[in-house]
């Protein structure tokens, strides 16, 4: 890991309303590299606002300020639309956590995907059909031909998520953000998934951050995770020390889960402290 | 308590018929708290639909407290148990106040003393008074779901049904409602039902848990063994692997 693919230094997302500033993500600063990089937290702890501001998805008026944002060789901060649309789907891409919302319902499968190849590569008909098919035997479909001409009603959940896994895939980018990509997916289908992602990471270099609340998950699939709580992250940590974690919230969140290896009679609850948002 | 008898229940559908549960069978005895996890599909919370009289079974099959509980149920039958729905954002009306919702059961059933049984089941479940005249969006999704269980409970059934309690909420939401659950179990002597998806949240909770797949019951084991992994199928292997987080092996 020598340059790092991005660099982010003191994010803040804010969306000012009736009853002041809501501050979604306070000073956020980490580096991605060629690597898994998880993010975890509850809801409302601002780890899918980050994904969004790092893709330049955070709609009016909320406003996105950082001392650096870098991606490569681009500055995110001086971006334009414009640039923003060259980055995004070529370069950049995020992967949503229900297949069934983020899919146009009435196009077939192949001519969605098809369309990213031709908007982003510039590619023929033909190529784009080629490509796609190719994608589609990558994220391990079974019969690419039949899905091709499906809609997404016509699949099952997994199938779906691999699907869009497979559109935002097909144009190579170099960094993927996948927010709870296996949310909605069963726990035998998630490992198959992940299985897919992780291929890509080590087989193509990308860099993956990947957003979930679940500590099982991102303690076994990534190398470093972020833990965030009320927009600030707490913690950062080797995926593989996260039940040594040191910040009282982290400690907390590990307790608060049911484990399959040790038995609680009672679960710990979490007791939040306002200093942690200091 | 609850007896199921080869259950069998099917759902036609344009002409097609889906054969969602495939003869399940299993006891539940009084005071116990069982299990059934499952994929999505598997027909895990038709299995609970059927046991509550939701959906009809092609055979009826269901005994509850040693009688045949009918395709129709009465009203006895129905304060015999209650269930709990996965997600508090739908279960409950969105313009009803809290008070309003759990004075309904109260009305319908002809009870008496409704105020002070309304008071009691909020401070049962761990909400203060504060909240009894607001209306469900002002409640945080825990709290929602604490109001759904009042609901369930506020006809003290001896029979308690779950289905998927905790998991539209955070694990520290979900922590706290656990235990609550645990709690009102003991107090109420409760015989319940857990229906999830989360191998964990069901071998803190149950005693025994039911495996199901495809509609069959694949095997029943107890906690302890699922935990041990000392199972008998090769399904309840799969999933136990599956819920211990990412592994790069092919299975």
């Amino acid at each position: 890991m020598s340059t790092p693919l991005l660099t982010v230094e003191d994010l803040n997302v804010s969306f000012p309303g009736r009853g002041g500033v809501t501050r979604a993500v306070r000073n956020a600063s980490f580096t991605l590299g060629r690597e898994r990089l998880g993010i975890v937290g509850e809801s409302g702890s601002g780890k899918s606002t980050t994904g969004r501001a790092l893709l330049g998805l955070i709609p009016h008026p909320g406003i996105v300020t950082a001392k650096t944002m870098r991606f490569g060789g681009d500055d995110l901060l001086a971006c334009t639309e414009r640039d923003w649309r060259r980055l995004r789907g070529r370069r950049m891409s995020m992967v949503m956590q229900d297949p069934k919302y983020s899919l146009n319902p009435v196009r077939k499968i192949g001519q969605q995907i098809g369309e990213t190849c031709r908007l982003h590569l510039g590619s023929s008909h033909k190529d784009a059909e080629r490509r796609t098919l190719a994608m589609l035997e990558a994220v391990k479909i079974r019969n690419p031909d039949v899905v091709y001409n499906l809609y997404p009603h016509q699949l099952s959940g997994g199938m779906g998520q691999r699907a869009m896994i497979a559109m935002m895939l097909v144009a190579e980018p170099d960094f993927l953000i996948a927010d709870e990509p296996t949310s909605a997916l069963d726990v035998t289908v998630q490992n198959e998934v992940l299985r897919i992602l992780d291929d890509l990471v080590r087989d193509r270099g990308m860099g993956l951050i990947f957003i979930s609340h679940n500590l099982t998950i991102v303690s076994s699939f990534c190398d470093r995770v972020l833990i965030m709580y009320g927009g600030k992250i707490v913690e950062e940590c080797a995926a593989r020390d996260l039940q040594n974690a040191k910040h009282p919230y982290t400690r907390a969140l590990i307790a608060a889960a049911p484990s399959l290896d040790v038995r609680r009679a009672e679960l710990a609850t979490v007791t939040r402290d306002p200093e942690w948002l200091l | 308590m609850i007896a199921v008898k080869d259950l069998n229940v099917t759902f036609q559908n344009d002409g097609r018929s889906i054969h969602a549960v495939r003869g399940v069978s299993f006891d539940v005895a009084a005071g116990e708290t069982f299990g059934i996890v499952g994929e999505s599909g598997s027909g895990k919370s038709t299995v609970l639909k059927a046991i509550a009289g939701l959906v009809a079974p092609s055979s009826s099959a269901v005994e509850v407290g040693g009688r045949t509980a009918a395709m129709r149920r009465s009203r006895a039958d129905r304060r015999l148990m209650q269930l709990v729905f996965q997600d508090p954002y739908a279960s409950l009306h969105p313009r009803q106040t809290v008070d309003d919702i759990l004075r309904e059961p109260l009305v319908i059933h002809s009870i008496a003393a409704i105020d002070e049984k309304v008071n009691a089941a909020i401070a049962d479940v761990g909400l203060s008074l504060q909240h009894r005249f607001r209306y469900p969006h002002q409640l945080s999704g825990g709290q929602r779901q604490r109001v759904a269980i009042a609901r369930a409970l506020i006809l003290k059934p001896p029979i308690l049904l779950l289905d998927e309690p905790t998991s539209a909420l955070d694990v520290s939401v979900q922590a706290e409602i656990l235990n609550l659950l645990s709690r009102l179990r003991q107090s109420y002597s409760l015989t319940s039902i857990l229906v999830s998806h989360d191998l964990a949240v069901v071998a803190h909770l149950c005693d025994r848990i039911a495996i199901m797949q495809l509609g069959r019951l694949v095997e029943v084991v107890s906690a302890g063994d699922l935990r041990a992994g000392t199972v008998n199928q090769d399904y309840t292997r799969e999933l136990i692997a599956a819920s211990r987080g990412f592994t790069r092996a092919v299975t």
